[in-house]
């Protein structure tokens, strides 16, 4: 699959890289759906002996490829909601020197992120790559209410179903964009919904 | 005015602790209390040596909340260009002094899990401070400090006194090492390191927790480098339309202080980046000495920090 190159945009907006093994002890490569293919791309068995890879297929059929790289522990999860805990227990008994790689889509990486952040590894020794779905997941500044995978701009939040705007204003801590409804001044008037990035 | 703001203070203590150091203690002339400071902040000590004034920068060693007195412990530099034996011979208790507000460019990550201090010789000041503030906020630390002996163990009693569980002394003398490899493994997620000593400490850490993937934001250090005497040069500053010499025992931002020109600074030490300053012409070689400057800016010929680096040749015009 194609890459998709994010145009760029203001400071708050993440930007992400290409995978890249690193000197460590222990390695952590937690991906979602098209994210696999970044581990592919960089597994040796070398590093596969010493890796702990999560992996949420989100409908995708890469994870017997994942298995046969014969990491040191795999982990298969229905959705990253049912993985956080695993992920969180991960983090807790980790020790300095723990290399952290993510990769897929950006709702995954970024939650992933807060949660690295939370355990103590700052965000800017985290790699993250871009993979699969350009979908983002919002934050209703209004009802503060998470929608996943907004793919439209304009949509509607799923929790208080303003008219909300697609920013690029992100917050680490919350993993997500912030939305700001956009039919305040004259309620109804709603542009018509696009693609992002259309 | 460049630098922070000035305070003057009286001394009334000067305490030999062993050969080669000594503390001081400031009170505020005016009877007023000193600014709370943050571990790992240092002051700029004005000497006024005969014609020459050094502005030296010392890490406050004493409790950050303590605002009655700010102490600081200077080692005796036989080497150097005389601010810290200017302390050691020509200060007593009862002399009045100005000294700077307090800067930290080693401060505490508080949002660290664990704190591992390593402090090598005189380097042990500013943790100090840091421990006095941990302390306070029940934080979870560990100190590993290396000294020559146990004659030069400045503090080792104290610390080891109040705190004998998380204090290691290692000494040169009886062939003891800080184990780095061991000390780092299986340290939390979320550990912070802060190394203040010789630069070949500070390089080993740095080194060793590089080689073994941890963050470089995770490891702090503090290394405060005297200017160094070298041949004397001429420069042109640009702005203040003024050509002058700087001498042999002077750096050239001293040189700028001295014919009234009011170049920024902040650390003296070319660790803070303050006093960066935009190189105009030159034809000459640069001896840079910062670790501000990374060695592309370094060799570009664009940039020079004045508080420690010379220059040696012809030219050299800067923008002040």
């Amino acid at each position: 699959m194609p890459k998709f190159e994010f145009p760029t945009s203001i400071l708050s907006r993440p930007v992400y890289g290409v995978l890249e093994a690193r000197a460590g002890h222990q390695h952590l490569m937690i991906a979602d759906a098209e994210g696999a293919e970044a581990i592919l791309d960089i597994a040796t068995p070398d590093l596969m002996a010493k890796t702990h890879i999560i992996y949420i297929p989100k409908g995708t059929d890469f994870a017997d490829e994942l298995r046969a790289l014969n990491p040191a522990q795999f982990y298969q999860g229905p959705s990253y909601a049912a993985s956080v805990s695993r992920i969180q227990r991960v983090l807790q008994d980790a020790a300095m020197g723990l290399q952290l790689y993510l990769a897929g889509t950006e709702g995954l990486m970024g939650q992933v992120q807060s949660e690295a952040m939370k355990a103590g590894i700052p965000h800017t020794a985290i790699q993250t790559e871009h993979r699969g779905s350009i979908a983002r997941r919002m934050q209703c500044v209004h009802c503060k209410g998470i929608t996943e995978d907004v793919a439209t701009d304009p949509f509607q939040c799923s929790h208080c179903n303003l008219n909300l705007f697609v920013r690029d204003h992100y917050s680490r801590r919350l993993a997500a964009y912030q939305a700001v409804c956009i039919d305040a001044e004259d309620p109804g008037n709603v542009p018509v919904k696009k693609g992002l990035y259309e | 005015m460049s630098g922070a703001e000035k305070i003057a203070v009286r001394v009334t203590e000067v305490t030999p602790l062993n050969d080669l150091v000594t503390r001081f203690r400031f009170e505020r002339l005016d009877g007023a209390l000193l600014p709370t400071f943050s571990g790992g902040a240092h002051t700029v000590v004005e000497m006024k040596d005969g014609d020459v004034t050094r502005l030296n920068p010392y890490s406050l060693m004493s409790d950050p909340f303590d605002q009655t007195a700010y102490t600081i412990s200077v080692r005796r530099d036989d080497e150097g260009r005389g601010g810290s034996l200017f302390l050691h011979n020509s200060v007593s208790v009862g002399d009045e002094m100005i000294i700077s507000n307090p800067v930290n460019l080693f401060s505490l990550d508080l949002r660290a899990k664990k704190h591992l201090m390593i402090a090598g010789g005189i380097g042990i000041t500013p943790s100090l401070a840091q421990i006095k503030q941990l302390d306070r906020a029940h934080g979870n630390w560990e100190l590993h400090y290396a000294c020559r002996s146990v004659a030069l163990g400045s503090y080792v009693d104290y610390l080891t006194s109040t705190h004998p569980n998380d204090v290691n002394v290692y000494y040169d003398d009886q062939n003891q090492a800080i184990d780095l490899e061991n000390l780092f493994s299986g340290q939390p997620l979320g550990t912070h390191v802060y190394v203040c000593g010789p630069k070949g400490m500070i390089n080993w850490v740095r080194g060793k927790a590089a080689e073994l993937g941890w963050p470089r934001e995770a490891i702090h250090y503090e290394e405060f480098l005297a200017p160094q005497p070298g041949k004397p040069f001429e420069v042109k500053l640009a702005v203040s339309n003024k050509v002058i010499q700087v001498g042999e025992q002077e750096s050239l931002l001293e040189a700028m202080e001295r014919s009234g020109v009011d170049a920024p600074y902040l650390c003296r030490g070319g660790a803070c980046g303050m006093c960066e300053t935009r190189v105009i012409d030159y034809t000459g070689n640069f001896i840079h000495r910062d670790h501000w400057l990374d060695d592309e800016e370094h060799s570009s010929g664009e940039k020079i920090m004045p508080c420690v680096s010379r220059f040696e040749g012809k030219t050299l015009v800067l923008d002040r």
